[in-house]
């Protein structure tokens, strides 16, 4: 019978089927942690007197509660001390690999893993992290779980679950100059909205998916949950090979050999049946903008904020643009923003700062703004530094800080002050996600760069034409830029 | 976990739709290192001003309601995997939410600490919402052993959905890792059969 790839790497995990209910024993490959979802689970399996039934397959970093200053010494903030203490001291107790402050490996969990290849076609990944669905850029079945799977997996190597229904959507032709794979991403959302996917495992498919670059494609999966989605999934390609190929936990040899042979079977059948499918045109996506408080509250950045809304959902809209303090029908152009984050595991990769750099090349951030740029990792920011982007940014204004979540969820002292605007390259625009009263919009590293230097939102789409006759948006042809710089 | 077959309680309402659980307990309180007091800081930004008072019109502030039963808008629990909602929640002395949707991670997570997620249709929550409304002292009856749940002045009883397995689990207070952990042999034996090993 005709298989999805979803139904391939899920049958390959399959250690029993429970009979009666819909639920399997499910293997996990690779299990990543981090120090705000581990230390109950930790403590439960202590309590319970279990030992880590396979801790080689465990790895572990430091990310959403550490400083993005001066890293080298001791956090300030007791409470997020004592919890980063506390990973590093269950590491060394029960003997997990630590990426830990100041380690070389060292980033967010979702640009750690893909950029040591960690991340495999054919795998199965989770994290107690919903944006593990990161992962599933490469062919894998990866997605968040909760503490209590935390100890699970710790304790087993499983978990128990009913399969998710399955979804493809589609996405055709080559995307307009300007758009990225955050636009595409935030157009998709925008149209099947918050709840959407809820209850399926998506898989990308078409031309416009096929020419991202990894970078791009994990943009894409990172989303998937803000439709709800359990997970997303792009097929592994020659793009996943050559990525992966040469790094470091990457099989070698006559065992890349043979891993590439199997990770070629992976992928949908022509005649294979999704629960559900939706089909997009690459020519009608925008660059993107939220206005709302959540991801699906968004639209292309030159179109008005919609009036249209059901009945049944008018109070939290208004609920919501009250919060944002915009109005139903009002144009975000020249709104004034005083903040731009370009971080997070949506849009923190070499690519994405690359992009950054290219446009703010010879340019100055408007005096007003704040601009911060965190490195997803210890190899980003590394890099960026060899690339001489570090200087390019220097010089317009852009402060580029040290690796870690950061303002997508200000759990350290990153925080957007209460009421100001800030234009986000993170994934979620909840009321408060980036400091108590915040208020964000999500968009594109393209997007973030332009507003830094114009202070407000501008119609990108009409400073692209005027401005510069080259390709921005961040599809293969994008690798250009690196020769640029 | 604690046992759950039947509850009666009167019951809060919170008519937003899309509640994720940044509201639910917002990131800068995820500090803690074991599950307990997160209750405190249960939809903190919604709860509490800046200099931390009671907001006077928040639903659990007003005075007019009280229960272990939060009903609350479609889409429930959505963002991000944080089991500490659930655990909030719960520590807030709730035992049920009733929505007409739910995430994925909340609902998995929920049943995992003896919280149940009651779904309802769009009609029967906009109903439950207006009763409670207009009559706070109104007490539900959710029976789990039956999968009903019950409100007076109603004639019909309302029939909820939940997995087979989970509701033993509900009913006995067991937890999955009891279950996987006894599965030991036929993990390994799958270990050793796997067509690709990582
Ligand atoms: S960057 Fe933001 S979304 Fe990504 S793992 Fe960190 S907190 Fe979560």
């Amino acid at each position: 019978m005709a298989k999805t790839l979803l139904d391939k790497i899920w049958a390959a995990h399959v250690v029993k089927s429970i009979p009666g209910g819909g639920l399997d024993v499910f293997y996990i490959d690779r299990h990543l942690i981090h120090e705000v979802t581990s230390p109950q689970a930790f403590d439960e399996i202590e309590h319970r007197g279990l030992p880590l039934f396979r801790k080689e397959q465990i790895v572990a970093t430091a990310d959403h509660n550490v400083p993005t200053k001066n890293q080298h010494l001791p956090i300030e903030e007791p409470l997020s001390r004592f919890q980063v203490d506390k990973l590093t001291e269950n590491c060394a107790k029960h003997n997990i690999e630590l990426y830990g402050l100041g380690h070389e490996n060292q980033g967010i969990v979702h640009v750690m893993g893909p950029e040591l290849g960690l991340t495999q076609p054919g795998m199965t990944i989770v994290c107690g992290d919903s944006h593990t669905s990161t992962h599933g850029a490469f062919g894998a079945i990866a997605f968040g779980i909760g503490t209590s799977q935390v100890a699970q997996v710790m304790a087993s190597q499983t978990l128990l679950l009913s399969k998710p229904k399955s979804m493809r959507i589609t996405v055709e032709g080559e995307v307009k100059n300007g758009v990225t794979a955050k636009d595409i991403i935030l157009y998709v959302i925008s149209k099947l909205g918050t709840g959407g996917a809820t209850g399926y495992f998506v898989e990308y498919a078409g031309s416009a998916f096929r020419a991202l670059s990894m970078e791009g494609r994990m943009t894409v999966c990172n989303m998937s949950i803000e439709m709800g989605a359990r997970g997303g999934m792009i097929a592994p390609d020659q793009t996943t090979f050559e990525y992966l190929k040469g790094r470091p936990f990457a099989p070698q040899g006559e065992r890349w050999e043979q891993a590439v042979d199997y990770w070629s079977t992976l992928y949908t059948d022509e005649d294979a049946t999704f629960d559900k499918e939706f089909f997009f045109d690459a020519q009608d996506i925008a660059p993107m903008i939220t206005f709302g408080t959540n991801p699906g509250m968004g639209m292309a950045i030159n179109e008005v904020i919609p009036t249209d809304v059901p009945a049944s959902e008018v109070a939290s809209y208004n609920k919501s643009l009250n919060y944002m303090g915009f109005q139903p029908g009002e144009s975000l152009l020249g709104k004034e923003i005083q903040y731009v984050f370009i971080g997070s595991c949506t849009n923190s990769r070499i690519e994405d700062l690359r992009q950054v750099a290219k446009f703010v090349q010879g340019k100055r951030k408007a005096p007003h703004v704040e601009a911060i740029i965190v490195p997803g990792s210890k190899h980003v920011e590394k890099q960026a530094i060899e690339e001489g982007i570090d200087k390019v940014l220097a010089e317009a204004g852009f402060e580029l800080r040290e690796p870690g979540c950061s303002a997508c969820l200000a759990m350290n002292e990153d925080k957007i002050p209460a009421g100001a605007y800030c234009v986000s390259t993170s994934n979620r625009n909840f009321e408060g996600r980036q400091g108590p009263g915040s208020r964000t919009l999500l968009a594109s590293p393209l997007v973030a760069a332009i507003t830094a230097v114009e202070g407000k939102i501008v119609d990108i789409t009409q400073y692209l034409n005027e401005s510069s006759g080259s390709r921005l948006g961040m599809t293969k042809q994008y690798e250009e830029a690196e020769q640029l710089l | 976990m604690e046992k759950f077959e039947v509850l009666q309680s009167t019951a809060v309402p919170l008519p937003i739709e899309n509640i994720d659980t940044d509201q639910i307990i917002p990131a800068r309180f995820l500090k803690a290192t074991s599950r307990e007091g997160f209750g405190e800081n249960l939809f903190r930004d919604w709860r509490f001003d800046n200099a931390g008072q009671p907001k006077a019109d928040f639903v659990m502030n007003t005075g007019r309601y009280s229960g272990q039963i939060l009903v609350a808008g479609k889409n429930f629990g959505c963002g991000s995997s944080r089991e500490h909602a659930a655990w909030a929640i719960y520590d807030a002395g709730f035992k049920v939410v009733i929505s007409s949707f739910f995430a994925d991670i909340f609902k998995g997570n929920a049943l995992n600490n003896g919280l149940l997620p009651l779904q309802v249709s769009d009609e029967v929550l906009a109903r439950l919402l207006g009763q409670i409304e207009e009559d706070p002292q109104t007490t539900l009856v959710v029976d789990l052993v039956k999968q009903e749940l019950q409100v007076p002045a109603w004639e019909e009883k309302i029939p909820f959905e939940i997995d087979a397995y989970k509701k033993e689990c509900l009913i006995n207070g067991y937890d999955d890792i009891d279950y996987l952990v006894n599965q030991k042999d036929a993990i390994e034996q799958y270990e050793k059969s796997r067509p690709w090993a990582y």
